[in-house]
């Protein structure tokens, strides 16, 4: 029999590969052209929102709604990043914060009238359903699935940056912009595909979080919150410090409900201040 | 103005002249009072006003002269207000000292906090800001017993104003005295913005790299200007609570600081008068539009956000000034 | 012999692999007025750096008028008399040249946390400001917007900005960077008649400059000095002509 730490440890992992999916994105993309995007989960709601209306409205299996909410979210961004954000990258962050609050309101609008402000429950398979018990635990059976495909959408991650060509271009570009433009890598487009990239997995994330957290309109909001959390702690373009920050974050947020709930969110802004004030550039930062 | 009007100035005399009152200034002081007259229904809509003008001041002094982009602003407007109320709930109920004591105690919060603003820039000074606020207003909302949650702080009891002047319902006390706080209080800030100080602020503004090798301690000036924009944050949430007579916890939100520092960049950061043009605009629009769906709300500021940092870089001021420029060089 | 105004001991500063300073001994007497020359890439700009506390170094001493400055903040060595000018123009766009050059006059004099009374009261810190400015011929001008200035002058308020600290040393990194020839002779011009109570160190690439305004002239190459001497012994040192023409012929 195991101490019920080990099923808050569970919880919370599995709930912290959800924030590292939708905030590995804007990691990255901050690191690469340090545009303050607080529009991001405003693409993840976009994924939450098309795998609804495919399941409720098309029928389709929850599965396959999963591939198009990370295309539409990432359509949908390359469409913003060409035509708002892409003028803005030489501007002063306060600018770049909000032109994207601004989308982020627009989004939540949209979002409240056309689906209305009530939460969206979505059917999951039976399959998906339930929990195993495995020494005096509930092992949820989707959490598992989630922790699953988060560790192989890692794996995938860190393959194409470490192996692949267009991941060496994304370190180049990370690491010194104008080395990088020098050596004749594009970085106006790495950076176009990056952008797209993290924001699809930002909406696959916004899909896969419905049946953990919910979706409302309200998510662009509550959830940016989180996403800029697990990035000012897990440190500018690090998709491990990502992952760990969002590990942190998740398991600290879990354990504070189940063991503080009185003290509500407020356990993981000290985490965040913590960490911050023993490493200002987050737990992988370089600069 | 145009830079040859000045040539023949002395470099005092020509300092002095950036400082002298201009005529729009001045009608827009003298207009302040119209709506005891014109107005008398909108009154309480006028104080509001007026404390968001404050609220907004406070922030344009470390945004616009600063250049420290905060979102977590309310965390002092909250802390002033609940000081306030808090103070007269159990204390003693004179609104002048209540505005002191919310002064003090957020320009404390101010003051314990700029040791940490001071070190950071950038995306990590936004998200300490930002989580900042957001534990604030988690400690509010947790501390319940104190601060009523989320039915807001019950209990607020404001004394006459000096003795004399009841609350009335139209709301003639509130926004006279709302209006002579925003006043005085922006006497001091333009007086900041034109001393030395001031020169220190726009100078961390322009190129923060460069104030040390001139000799600047940038740091302590950056700690000032929170602690001086907290206090006067604290005024303006002081004031909310002693003219509505409640507190409510979204004083602290992060919808709050958000929506100022909106009304800052929307009039036109760093122009003193921003803010205030900001607040106001932004303030009768709400009213304006209170009887649409709170959603549609939200999706016009969006939009109007969007069109002002692509169409008006520098707000509404900045708009102005340009297009007063154009028309005069015709 | 009085002690020199800014020396080092054995200064040397990495990053990762790539030695950028190797045990830097210098002196700079009182009155100095020394060229510091060498190929790109030799650290002259990271020397500078070290000795103003925007680097700190790996290890080895820096001492102003013989007090130990290594652990001093930026701000801290500018007080006691140690400025510097940029080789990228690193000015206040948004200031004209008069606020910009009384904003560094106020913080020498430790005006500026006053934030109660109008900067405009304080006629003796915005005369000797204006007097810089005319000194350095930017009086005429100093109403505009530093962004609007022409770029020659714009180098010329760089060295506004450090002379309005007092300095006792300044380093000059390349004072004249991107500015026309017939220009920068100008600009030399000012330098040249700075008062001689002040030891100037410059970094430069024109030769002829150099050896025009130089009294004594430090060659660096890969992070260490190489040689030091006057004007004629560097002109005659056959280690210099070969490692420094040498590298420009490919530079």
């Amino acid at each position: 029999m195991l101490p019920p730490v080990f099923g808050v440890l569970f919880d919370g992992i599995a709930y912290g590969m959800l924030l590292f999916l939708m905030s590995v994105g804007l990691s990255v993309t901050l690191g690469l052209m340090n545009f303050v995007n607080l529009a991001h989960c405003a693409f993840a709601m976009v994924g939450g929102y098309v795998a609804v209306l495919l399941i409720r409205n098309f029928g389709w299996p929850f599965f396959g709604t999963l591939p198009m909410a990370f295309l539409v979210a990432a359509v949908v961004s390359i469409l913003f990043e060409r035509v708002l954000y892409r003028p803005l990258y030489r501007r002063s962050d306060l600018d770049q914060v909000l032109l994207t609050i601004g989308i982020t309101f627009v989004s939540v609008a949209a979002a409240a009238y056309f689906f209305g402000t009530q939460q969206q429950p979505i059917e999951l398979p039976n399959y998906m359903r339930g929990s195993y018990h495995v020494m005096g635990l509930d092992i949820g059976v989707y959490r598992l699935f989630l922790i699953a495909v988060s560790a192989v959408i890692t794996i995938l991650l860190i393959g194409t940056i470490e192996l692949t060509r267009f991941g060496a271009q994304v370190r180049a570009a990370v690491d010194n912009q104008r080395m990088a433009s020098g050596l004749g890598i594009n970085v106006e487009r790495t950076f176009a595909i990056t952008f797209a990239l993290g924001s699809g997995l930002a909406g696959l994330g916004g899909a896969l979080a419905i049946e953990i957290v919910g979706l409302d309109p309200n998510f662009a909001f509550t959830y940016l919150i989180y996403v800029l959390i697990v990035v000012a702690v897990g440190g500018l373009g690090s998709i491990a410090g990502s992952l760990a920050a969002a590990v942190l974050i998740g398991v600290s947020d879990i354990a504070g409900k189940y063991y503080v709930p009185q003290l509500g969110a407020f356990l993981i802004y000290l985490v965040m201040l913590a960490v911050l004030m023993w490493r200002p550039t987050g737990l992988a930062g370089r600069r | 103005m145009p830079v040859t009007a000045q040539m023949g100035l002395e470099p005092v005399g020509y300092l002095k002249a950036q400082t002298r009152w201009g005529a729009a200034e001045t009608l827009f002081w003298l207009a302040t009072p119209l709506p005891f007259y014109f107005l008398p229904a909108y009154l309480q809509l006028a104080s509001q006003i007026a404390i968001t003008a404050l609220f907004a001041l406070s922030l344009d002094l470390i945004v616009g002269y600063a250049g420290i982009v905060s979102l977590g602003h309310a965390a002092f407007f909250g802390t002033g207000a609940y000081a306030a109320g808090l103070f007269s709930k159990f204390v003693w109920g004179e609104p002048l000292t209540g505005l002191i004591v919310g002064a003090m105690v957020s320009s404390l919060v101010g003051y314990a906090t700029s040791f940490i603003i001071a070190r950071f820039r950038h995306l990590a000074l936004i998200m300490l800001t930002l989580g900042f606020g957001l534990l604030l207003g988690a400690a509010a909302n947790s501390a319940s017993w104190l601060t009523g949650g989320s039915d807001g702080l019950q209990g607020v009891n404001i004394w006459p104003l000096l003795g004399r002047f009841n609350w009335d319902v139209y709301g003639y006390t509130a926004y006279g005295y709302s209006l002579v706080v925003l006043f005085v209080l922006f006497l001091f800030a333009r007086r900041l913005i034109h001393s030395p100080f001031g020169l220190a602020l726009r100078g961390i503004r322009e190129n923060f790299l460069r104030m040390p090798a001139i000799g600047a301690p940038s740091r302590a000036h950056i700690r000032t200007a929170y602690t001086i924009s907290a206090a006067m944050a604290g005024v303006a949430g002081a004031l909310i609570a002693q003219t509505t007579q409640t507190v409510a916890l979204d004083s602290l939100g992060f919808e709050r600081s958000a929506e100022i520092l909106i009304m800052v960049v929307l009039g036109g950061a760093g122009r003193l008068y921003g803010g205030l043009i900001g607040a106001l605009v932004f303030m009768i629009a709400r009213d304006q539009f209170s009887g649409i769906e709170p959603e549609h709300w939200y999706f016009w500021i969006g939009v109007l956000l969007v069109a002002v940092v692509v169409f008006l870089p520098n707000g509404i001021l900045g708009g102005l000034s340009r297009f007063v420029a154009h028309w005069r060089a015709k | 012999m009085s002690a020199p105004a800014l020396s080092t001991r054995q200064l040397s500063k990495r990053f990762d692999s790539l030695v950028v300073a190797r045990d830097i001994a210098l002196e700079l007497p009182v009155g100095a007025r020394y060229a510091l020359i060498g190929p790109n890439g030799a650290g002259k700009t990271t020397l500078i750096n070290l000795m103003t506390g925007m680097l700190a170094p790996d290890a080895g001493r820096i001492f102003l008028c013989e007090n130990d400055i290594t652990g001093l903040e930026p701000q801290e060595r500018v007080r006691r008399g140690l400025a510097r000018t940029f080789q990228i123009n690193t000015l206040f766009a948004g200031l004209n040249a008069l606020e910009a050059v009384t904003l560094a006059v106020c913080e020498r004099r430790g005006l500026s946390r006053e934030f109660w009374r109008n900067v405009a009261v304080h006629k003796e810190a915005i005369d000797e400001a204006h007097d810089i400015l005319v000194k350095l011929r930017l009086g005429e001008i100093c109403y505009q917007p530093t962004r609007e200035l022409p770029y020659g002058r714009q180098r010329l308020l760089e060295i506004a900005l450090a002379l309005a600290t007092r300095p006792k040393v300044l380093l000059l990194d390349e004072p004249a960077a991107g500015v026309p020839p017939e220009e920068s002779s100008d600009i030399f011009e000012v330098v040249a008649g700075l008062s001689t109570d002040l030891a100037l160190l410059f970094i430069e690439h024109d030769m002829h400059v150099v050896f025009r305004f130089a009294t004594q002239i430090i060659v660096m190459v890969g992070g260490t000095v190489f040689a030091e001497g006057s004007p004629a012994e560097i002109a005659a040192h056959p280690g210099v002509r070969e490692v420094y023409l040498g590298t420009r012929k490919h530079g």
